[in-house]
């Protein structure tokens, strides 16, 4: 406070010189202040500090100078230059005009404390108008007048340009609608989950159908141009076709099992069937014997008695049985069964009759036709295929009927149109054929049976000849064998309607069965109620062999697989195979197959299997399974013996020159 | 169903060792059974995927084949199965396999 207070720091500053020359470049006004900073800065207890401080001793610093008080006390005035202390005060420079050194006066006392490099250029300035340039070329994309472009902005500019001390900001709230959401949503496809296993089959399948369809879609497109009562008809039919579908696999289904289940049962005979091979036929030397199998049996066919039996040529399991009655006072109804060795428990086609069958015959080629001779006279024609009860021919209404019992019917192939034809013959000693055209059976006589000379002339139109079987020759098919109640035996053709041919004394009695050799051409073999079988050669009136059975033969058969081998049933229930190549007098085999007092009335050889079936008058059908010894083939041949067997041929002549001697 | 079906059903029925027998259809759902309800949804059900793994099988290897028939033995019984194009039937026996 005071002068006084400001020598006395001035003294204090001396002793430290440094400081002094921070000071100079101070402001006039703030020295006081600074020089206040500046004792308090060095710490040391000034007039100041005195103030609030009283009563404290000095503190001198150790390397203070010690003055004394008339030093302190000494005035020293200082003066205070704008000049830069660390300029060069004697500046010398070389003049060339002189040729001497020269000391400069004026010194530049400028003292830079700081320098900072910026990056604003003066828009007056070159660069400044370049930039501008510039500028104003990106925000107009290519302007003509860019200077006054620039003179533009800059004036704009310059009215933007607020005022630093008037500047007055106003602003105003606008009114902001309230934000509304508007979205839309669609409604998603509807989606449904697929999956599905593509395997090389299913593909297979959907191929198959596609082809069906197309067909389908194809006749379709043809049929349009027919009647629409057709389509509809058509669709109907499809829609019940559907129905059907099921049903019917439905039945196949069902058909499967019980087959299956029948297997099961009867396991041991289908392996017999299939497998067995009697190996005691090695030592029983010649004879073989006949392996009881399935027993074919119907409950509503007890009461009568199996009158024909036929094979089916082309599904070789399945055979035609025909029930009636031999018997002229015992005539009721009759039936026509078809057994399949698959199913033996049942049969798998059932067909009732008005009267008796007689006989039965499958066509050879159309498996599903069965051409049935009744006992009333009617021939009939059966159609598998169809599911009707009915027959699809009956003779019942033509005026051609036969009168008496029809004994045989064969089918014939079919005629010049390609209708089917098969030939009947019955009690009433007529040959009848009968053709299938369109919807009815015409019929063709062939021939009339004659009639015996001990008839006299007066009756002979009366009472006929019964013709009891009849057989076509396997190759020349007009040939035909005809057996009558007489024990004749004739030969007619097809071409010749007046007369036979020829005419064999058979047999005492009603010749059963006539049977052509299936392949030899000249032999046939009969068979009668005379006790007798007897092996004939067409060229010659006497047989070539006679076999004398204990009973009545009620038929025999030729086997399909060998020209030597037939078997005979008779009534007591025996069944005899021979085989002529092996022994020419004998049976190899007598077998009884059926239970005491039932008789035998059919037998018939399987055309593939080694099985035969016999039929009884119980209304039973008995399969058996021939033996190997039966069955022999002889060992050197090996395909010639199917279509004719030579050395049966030879060992025939054989016995026709030992007989003829 | 037709009366032939339902005749050949009863035949079948009546054999000795026969069980049951189960109509089946498509979807593997029993249309007809000669069983109680819940035997024959139990043997429905499980035989229904075998089938399809058997017919799969087969038709994979040729697709111009088929499955006719399947048959499984086991210790007590049998069952026998058979497919047809809709539906498929089976039916099982309780009689003891014969030891081939």
């Amino acid at each position: 406070m005071g002068n006084e207070e400001m020598n006395q720091k001035t003294k204090h500053m001396l002793q430290a010189p440094n400081v002094n020359s921070h000071q100079k470049a101070a402001v006039a006004k703030g020295v006081k202040a600074i020089g206040k900073k500046k004792d308090e800065e060095e710490g040391l207890d000034t007039a100041e500090g005195e103030e609030w401080m009283q009563g404290k001793t000095l503190v001198k610093p150790p390397d203070q100078l010690d003055l004394t008080e008339a030093e302190l006390n000494e005035e020293i005035t200082r003066v205070l230059k704008a000049s830069n202390p660390n300029a060069p005060q004697n500046v010398v420079r070389y003049s060339f005009k002189e040729g001497c050194y020269k000391p400069i006066v004026f010194v530049d006392q400028m003292a830079i404390h700081f320098e900072l490099e910026g990056n604003l250029v003066h828009k007056e300035s070159d660069e400044g108008r370049r930039l501008m340039a510039k500028q104003a070329e990106v925000d107009d994309g290519g302007g003509v007048e860019r200077p006054d472009n620039v003179a533009i902005k800059a004036a704009k500019r310059e009215q933007k340009l607020t005022n630093q001390f008037n500047f007055n900001e106003r602003a105003s709230q606008t009114l902001n609608n309230t934000p509304r959401d508007i979205s839309c949503q669609t409604e998603p496809p509807p989606r449904a989950n697929f999956s599905a296993t593509a395997n090389q089959w299913e593909i297979y399948d959907f191929y198959v159908e596609e082809l069906q369809r197309r067909e389908k879609s194809k006749e379709k497109h043809e049929g349009q141009f027919l009647n629409k009562e057709e389509d509809k008809s058509k669709k109907k039919m499809i829609q019940a076709e559907t129905q059907n579908d099921d049903i019917s696999q439905l039945a196949k289904v069902v058909k499967i099992i019980e087959r299956m289940v029948n297997q099961n049962i009867f396991d041991d005979v289908a392996q017999d069937f299939m497998y067995f091979e009697d190996a005691s036929d090695e030592f029983r030397g010649e004879k073989g014997t006949l392996l009881p199998l399935w027993t074919f049996q119907y409950d509503k066919a007890k009461s009568l008695s199996v009158t024909a039996l036929c094979w089916n040529h082309k599904y070789n399991d399945l055979f035609a049985v025909g029930l009636g009655s031999h018997e002229f006072t015992q005539q009721g109804g009759g039936m026509l069964l078809f057994y399949t060795l698959k199913n033996p428990s049942y049969p798998e086609f059932i067909f009732n009759t008005a009267s008796g069958v007689m006989c039965l015959d499958i066509h050879e080629h159309l498996s599903y036709l069965v051409a049935v001779g009744l006992y009333d006279g009617c021939v009939a024609v059966y159609n598998l295929k169809k599911k009707t009860d009915q027959p699809i021919y009956n003779s019942r209404a033509s005026s051609g009927k036969h009168t008496s019992a029809v004994m045989q019917v064969k089918w014939q192939k079919d005629d010049l149109d390609s209708n089917h034809n098969f030939i009947s013959v019955s009690a009433d000693g007529r040959l009848v054929s009968w053709t299938l055209v369109k919807h009815e059976l015409v019929f063709t006589e062939i021939i009339k049976l004659p009639v015996i000379d001990t008839i006299p002339d007066d009756l002979k139109d009366v009472i006929p000849t019964v013709g009891t079987s009849l057989d076509f020759h396997k190759q020349k098919d007009y040939s035909f064998l005809v057996g009558t109640e007489h024990g004749k035996i004739h030969k007619g053709s097809k071409y010749y309607s007046s007369k036979f041919l020829e005419k064999y004394d058979a047999h005492f009695m009603n010749v059963t069965r006539v049977k052509w050799n299936p392949f030899h051409p000249d032999v046939f073999i009969s068979c009668g109620w005379d006790w007798m079988v007897k092996i004939w050669d067409q060229t010659m009136k006497s047989p070539v062999f006679t076999f004398e059975l204990k009973t009545s033969v009620t038929d025999v058969a030729w086997a399909p697989y060998s020209s030597t081998v037939f078997a005979a049933v008779t009534t007591d229930g025996k069944v005899h195979v021979f085989d002529l190549n092996i022994n020419k007098y004998e049976a190899l085999c007598q077998q009884k197959v059926v239970s005491k007092k039932t008789k035998l009335f059919n037998i018939e050889f399987n055309p593939v299997h080694p099985i035969i079936i016999v039929g009884d008058d119980r209304g039973h059908v008995t399969s058996l399974k021939l033996s190997p010894n039966l069955r022999k083939k002889p060992k050197e041949k090996k395909g010639q013996d199917l279509p004719k067997g030579p050395e049966v041929e030879i060992a025939k002549m054989e016995q026709l020159l030992s007989s003829m001697r | 169903m037709t009366a032939e079906v339902e005749e050949t059903i009863k035949r079948i029925q009546s054999q000795k060792g026969v069980q049951g027998i189960i109509i089946v259809n498509a979807e593997g759902i029993p249309i007809k059974s000669t069983l109680d309800n819940s035997s024959t949804v139990q043997y429905a059900g499980n035989v229904h995927q075998l089938l399809m793994k058997a017919r799969g099988m087969v038709r994979d290897i040729d697709p111009q084949n088929d499955l006719t028939f399947l048959r499984v033995r086991s210790k007590k019984n049998e069952i026998m199965i058979a497919p047809g194009k809709e539906m498929y039937a089976f039916l099982f026996r309780i009689q003891k396999p014969k030891q081939m």
